[in-house]
């Protein structure tokens, strides 16, 4: 059940210039621990002190804000496309 | 791509590390939001109230406190719009030092944000873009267009699909490409974080976002100024990205620092339609974050579901003793009404959220009569007519004739005048 992992440039520093990958995890807790493992400087960028997601990045499943699907609750499908991006702030 | 100076540069407020100046808007450790950091130190010798009265009429009087490249002639005379008390409207509402400022008039385009593009496009061409752009709901579009057109740069901009079309014109009038998004803004706003990442181009809002949001300090510079040099008690202002209202506090707070003005404690008030109201949500319930929202409002240039200045914009809210409201799209029509029919202000969709949320905060009490409030207008209605469509029916017409226009005047006063409505007022 793969998903494909989009990353935004800043954050290829961490995974040998690579800016998409595929990973098997579930939800994004998954996806976490996933990252922990295949790039683990990535994960320590990612999140804060506590090991929370840093709230300056956003996660995107299909075009979706993933806070909007349920959050960590939600449930990976076959081929969803999921995409880090730091928050940029709008301005119409 | 980078320039140095010894007045400013990017800094990251969550963790402190400085970055020079180059087209860069997040930190590339803890990945906040970067701001311009000013010497206020090394500033202060240039500035005072008599330097900057000697100025021009346009926000370039304010040019030692923006982030402007050595070199950096101005050109269009940018801002400077009018602050106008606002009796009639305060009556209605039991204000009695209301104040309007009022960027419906702003030059060239008719929204603040030809005081952010100004700033921005200095600095785009600092950076050797010949390509400029932006995600836009539309004023940011118009501005970005106008200006770029004027400086010979290209242009493509960014809008979602169903933006209204007055904007959409507004845009292409200047030339400029314009790309239409099957999405929201914050759609929008997404794709353009990864086209800056793949083309060199300056886009205003992405990376060139830390210097584009210095030029929305000029409203508090003028507000301070046009007060005779004295700070408000309150300033409402419209919230989307949460940006400008923490500009506004930033310029305050450099002017103190400068010795400019006399410190004093201002509140700030931000104002968002119901439809998208996610950093009114987090004020109102206290908290330090913001949940997103699917935006769903006429109020279009208020539209972002996903504010990454919201936290800030909120913590600052609270922590100066202010408040947030947010107001239905029927209460925004007849804020526009309202600010039209008291002031002879005719304002876009954002206008009217302000308006109608600065009565609530007078009728709610959290603002009292008696202090000096200003009300930041920062578009202009005719970019918006649609909003009022179906609100004045087309009216018969008459022969040119005195007597028929006697009996059509006398038919018109017979049936009385409604009682108007009081908007924000429940």
């Amino acid at each position: 059940m793969p998903i494909q992992v989009t990353l935004p440039t800043a954050f290829t520093r961490h995974t040998g210039g690579k800016k998409t990958f595929n990973s098997g995890a579930e939800n994004l807790p998954g996806l976490l621990s996933d990252i922990d493992q295949t790039f683990p400087a990535l994960g320590t960028q990612i999140k804060d002190e506590q090991g929370q997601l840093r709230r300056f990045v956003n996660i995107y499943v299909n075009d979706e804000d993933i806070r909007f699907l349920g959050g960590e609750t939600y449930a990976f499908q076959d081929g969803d496309e999921v995409m880090l991006i730091p928050s940029i702030a709008g301005g119409r | 791509m980078a320039y140095s100076c010894r007045t400013y540069e990017l800094h990251c407020n969550e963790c402190g590390r400085s970055f020079g100046n180059q087209p860069l808007s997040a930190c590339d450790v803890c990945l906040a939001p970067l701001e311009v950091h000013y010497d206020l130190e090394a500033i202060r010798p240039h500035v005072s109230r008599a330097s900057i009265a000697a100025g021009p009429f346009n926000i370039w009087r304010y040019k030692a406190l923006l982030p402007l490249p050595d070199g950096f002639e101005p050109d269009l005379p940018v801002g400077f719009t009018p602050l106008v008390r606002a009796s009639s409207l305060g009556r209605r509402i039991g204000a009695e030092k209301l104040y309007i400022k009022n960027d419906a008039v702003c030059f060239p385009t008719l929204s603040f944000k030809d005081r952010v593009v100004s700033v921005a496009l200095a600095n785009a061409q600092a950076f050797g873009f010949t390509t400029v752009g932006c995600s836009s709901t539309g004023n940011l579009a118009n501005a970005v267009a106008a200006q770029a057109a004027r400086l010979g740069l290209k242009a493509t901009i960014l809008v979602p699909a169903d933006l209204e079309p007055a904007k959409i014109l507004n845009t292409l009038v200047y030339g400029a490409r314009l790309v239409r998004v099957e999405g929201n803004y914050d759609h929008v706003n997404r794709l353009c974080t990864q086209i800056a990442e793949e083309y060199r181009w300056g886009l205003v809002n992405v990376n060139l976002r830390p210097y584009y949001a210095e030029g929305s300090k000029t409203v508090g510079y003028e507000i301070a100024e046009q007060l005779g040099w004295r700070l408000p008690d309150n300033i409402v202002c419209p919230m989307a990205g949460g940006s400008l209202i923490r500009k506004i506090r930033k310029a305050f707070k450099e002017l103190i620092a400068l010795g400019l003005v006399e410190e004093k404690p201002v509140r700030f008030f931000g104002a968002q339609a119901t439809g998208c109201s996610p950093i009114a949500q987090s004020v109102k319930q206290g908290l330090d974050y913001i949940e997103p929202q699917r935006p769903n409002t006429i109020a279009r240039s208020l539209a972002i579901g996903n504010p990454a200045d919201g936290p800030a914009a909120s913590k600052m809210i609270q922590d100066t003793g202010g408040y947030a409201e947010d107001v239905s799209d029927l209460e925004v029509v007849s804020g526009i009404q309202e600010l039209a029919e008291t002031e002879g202000i005719f304002t876009e969709t954002a206008g009217g959220v302000t308006t109608a949320v600065t009565a609530r905060l007078y009728a709610h009490g959290r603002i009292t009569r008696d202090q000096v409030t200003v009300s930041v207008i920062t578009g202009n209605g005719l970019k918006t007519t649609d909003a009022l469509a179906g609100s004045y029916p087309t009216e018969q017409s008459i022969r040119p004739r005195l007597a028929d226009f006697t009996a059509y005047i006398q038919q018109l006063e017979q049936v009385s005048e409604p009682e108007l409505a009081t908007v924000g007022a429940y």
